[in-house]
């Protein structure tokens, strides 16, 4: 298992015909990912990639039945793009897009709440790398051959630490289910605890990284929801301890500046609610290695 | 981005925030000029930095003729202004705002922020204005009103009242604050702001309600719907280096450390200072090149760290998920070489292509440590900058 997509979800991107949504479509294709088609307004009824285009994101679903998209769509039209998905009745929409003006994105939230809860859309990002569920499908812009198979659920704010957290893992063995980027943005689509409750349902996952950074109080809300709710390990790291107070530290959502944003204040925070947090960057690969070690140990034991 | 006091009150104003009659000034010949333009008995001249608690560092002044007008303003211009908000460096005075000053009764406090908790506006209100908000939360929280807009409608007329009768405004005095009200959260919503903030808020004794100062941030990313917003940009205020980096889109801030980074990804690049800190250094900027770290990215980025005396060693840190590390080597190498960089260079390429990236590293000859891991790129970058300059002997 994994969570939010495997190589049997239906995938359509919006803004499929662009160069960039092009070039990272081919990448998920190879990767295994089944990309049924695409939606970019004025060019329906071609074909792009051996695939279809459609004018809307509802012809789209009516035709291909996906249930899953990912957006390239430029800032400015961005969060129009997302009602549309959410309105088309998609199940889960990523946005890697960079540069979503903040009140946009507030809207976009509280446009989702339109729906019941049962056919609410899930948005991944903005300003994120995407999901990749391991050898099975990838619905983003990262390296995928960069993820190995495993039981390791990875949640970051960052792309690229993100990247790193696996790599270290892969170094040492350890395999992924699935890796989600949540973006670095200011308001996200859907926060730390959202994925936290997947991995936690999810019987494959044994362990999850969750990598924050500077900034909001996401971090502190999800610690808080696996001291009280989660039975699975979570190993925490919080970038940004060398960054100062009110710099905005390269992503729009990376700043400190109010009680509880700092990197030592939220690690703080995840060692009280029992998380373990890797003492470094370069030790997030081990750290994850020790907790499964004494998890296994644990279980043999016994 | 931030603008000044006065381009936040033209601003307010258009959105029906009552302001006080006022003038920008370059010059203590303007600034005087200005006052008897402007006409009334008292001016206040007020430098034109971005920070608050400017009153307190001599940066506002009260005067009663326009020779006081001229001889505040000269007293201001071009020198530097150190408040607790903008640290010890300080900020140039290059522009005075000459204001019409009057009689009040009562300081308010209102500011309206992005919460990102509620993922909402947040209207925030005290009686206790003239204070910092966050002294007001300290010393009597109780007296702090709030709201939480719904995004869908917006701030409603009832709740502007509800605060404005919770500040114990009489009927006269609540209309024109619910219209001061109304009118800062329409140019919030608007223009894109992330804060706007009014302090104080002040009541004349003929129950007038008046902006006597104002403070705007915008969000950068919804600048791009603001031209007007976005020329008021002040690069006098930032950073040099800072404001040359944001021209060349690269993100850069910096700090008091020796070892220069260069890092795609802002998280990866935070996690990088923090292991060279780790390791036992310092950084001495943040530095995220972006997904495409292109040959003149590349370039650029070694330029802007390098125009920091301080650094003594650099570490190039790229996870490469978009583009390949190849490619990021070949850029550093023609880096180097245009450059000719004089201080130790330890380069780590991880990701995509990343055996052909080291193997062009080794080829170029250059003198440039190569690392494979973030923790040995993190302890190679602080021995090189602690040998480069050896401690002296005790």
């Amino acid at each position: 298992m994994s969570i939010l997509i495997d190589e049997k979800t239906p995938i359509i991107l919006q803004g499929f015909t662009g160069d960039k949504a092009t070039f990272h479509a081919r990448e998920m294709i190879a990767y295994g990912t089944n990309v049924v088609g695409g939606v970019t307004p004025g060019k329906g009824g071609q074909k792009h990639l051996e695939r279809p285009v459609f004018n809307t994101v509802k012809e789209a679903v009516r035709a291909t039945g996906a249930t899953t998209s990912l957006a390239f769509v430029p800032p400015a039209f961005a969060a129009d793009s997302l009602m549309e998905a959410a309105d088309a009745g998609l199940r889960l929409v990523c946005t890697i897009t960079d540069g979503i003006p903040a009140q946009d994105m507030m809207r976009v939230k509280r446009y989702l709440m339109r729906y019941p809860r049962d056919r609410r859309t899930m948005v991944v990002g903005p300003n994120c790398a995407g999901i990749i569920s391991a050898g099975k499908a990838m619905l983003g812009i990262m390296p995928g051959h960069i993820y190995k198979r495993g039981n390791v659920g990875i949640v970051s704010r960052s792309g690229t630490l993100g990247y790193e957290a696996a790599a270290q893992m892969n170094a040492l063995g350890i395999g992924q289910t699935t890796s989600v980027g949540i973006g670095g943005d200011p308001i996200n689509g859907s926060s730390f605890l959202d994925h936290l409750m997947l991995f936690e349902q999810d019987p494959e996952t044994e362990a999850v990284m969750m990598i924050g950074e500077i900034g909001g109080p996401q971090e502190a809300e999800a610690s808080r929801w696996v001291k009280e709710n989660m039975s699975k390990p979570v190993i925490g790291y919080v970038a940004g301890l060398t960054a100062p107070k009110g710099r905005r530290m390269g992503h729009a959502g990376a700043i400190i500046s109010s009680a509880g944003d700092s990197a030592a204040e939220k690690t703080e925070i995840m060692k009280s609610y029992g998380l373990t947090v890797a003492p470094s960057a370069s030790e997030l690969g081990s750290t994850v290695g020790e907790v499964l070690r004494k998890r296994a140990g644990r279980r043999s034991g016994n | 981005m931030d603008i000044h006091e006065y381009q936040a009150k033209e601003l307010l104003s258009g959105y029906g925030v009552p302001i006080q009659r006022g003038a920008v000034a370059y010059s203590p010949e303007q600034a005087s000029f200005a006052a008897s333009e402007l006409g009334g008995w008292h001016w206040a001249v007020k430098a034109q930095i971005h920070s608050g608690a400017r009153g307190k560092a001599g940066g506002i002044k009260l005067c009663r003729t326009y020779h006081e007008v001229h001889e505040a303003a000269q007293a201001m211009l071009g020198k530097k202004l150190v408040t607790h908000q903008t640290g010890p460096e300080g900020k140039i005075v290059q522009r005075v705002y000459i204001e019409v000053a009057e009689k009040f009764e009562r300081e308010l406090y209102l500011g309206i922020v992005l919460d990102r908790k509620a993922e909402r506006v947040r209207v925030i209100a005290s009686g206790h204005g003239g204070m910092e908000i966050e002294d007001i939360a300290k010393t009597s929280p109780d007296a702090i009103l709030q709201i939480i807009v719904e995004p869908a409608v917006g701030l409603q007329p009832f709740q502007a009242r509800e605060i404005a009768f919770g500040l114990g405004l009489n009927i006269k005095q609540v209309s024109r604050a619910v219209a001061a009200i109304m009118g800062a959260y329409r140019a919030f919503r608007a223009l894109d702001a992330t804060m706007v903030e009014i302090n104080p808020l002040v009541v004349t004794p003929d129950d007038r309600v008046i902006a006597l100062d104002a403070k705007m941030s915008f969000d950068d990313n919804g600048l791009f719907r603001h031209r007007d917003v976005s020329e008021m940009r002040d690069l006098s205020q930032e950073d040099p280096r800072e404001a040359e980096a944001s021209q060349d889109n690269l993100s850069y801030v910096g700090l008091e450390g020796d070892i220069g980074c260069i890092i795609n990804g802002a998280g990866l690049a935070m996690a990088t200072m923090d292991t060279i800190k780790y390791a036992g250094g310092a950084p001495a900027n943040f530095l995220d090149v972006g997904g495409g770290a292109s040959p003149e990215r590349v370039e650029k980025a070694f330029k802007l760290v390098l125009s920091d005396a301080k650094v003594k060693a650099i570490l190039v840190n790229i996870f490469a998920g978009i583009n390949r590390c190849d490619w990021v080597a070949q850029g550093v190498v023609q880096a180097v070489r245009a450059i000719g960089i004089k201080v130790p260079l330890v380069v780590r390429l991880a990701g995509t292509n990343e055996k052909e990236g080291r193997a062009i590293i080794a080829a170029s000859g250059l003198p440039i440590i190569s690392a494979a891991t973030l923790a040995e790129a993190a302890q190679k970058a602080v021995a090189a900058a602690n040998g480069s300059q050896p401690k002296a002997a005790p």
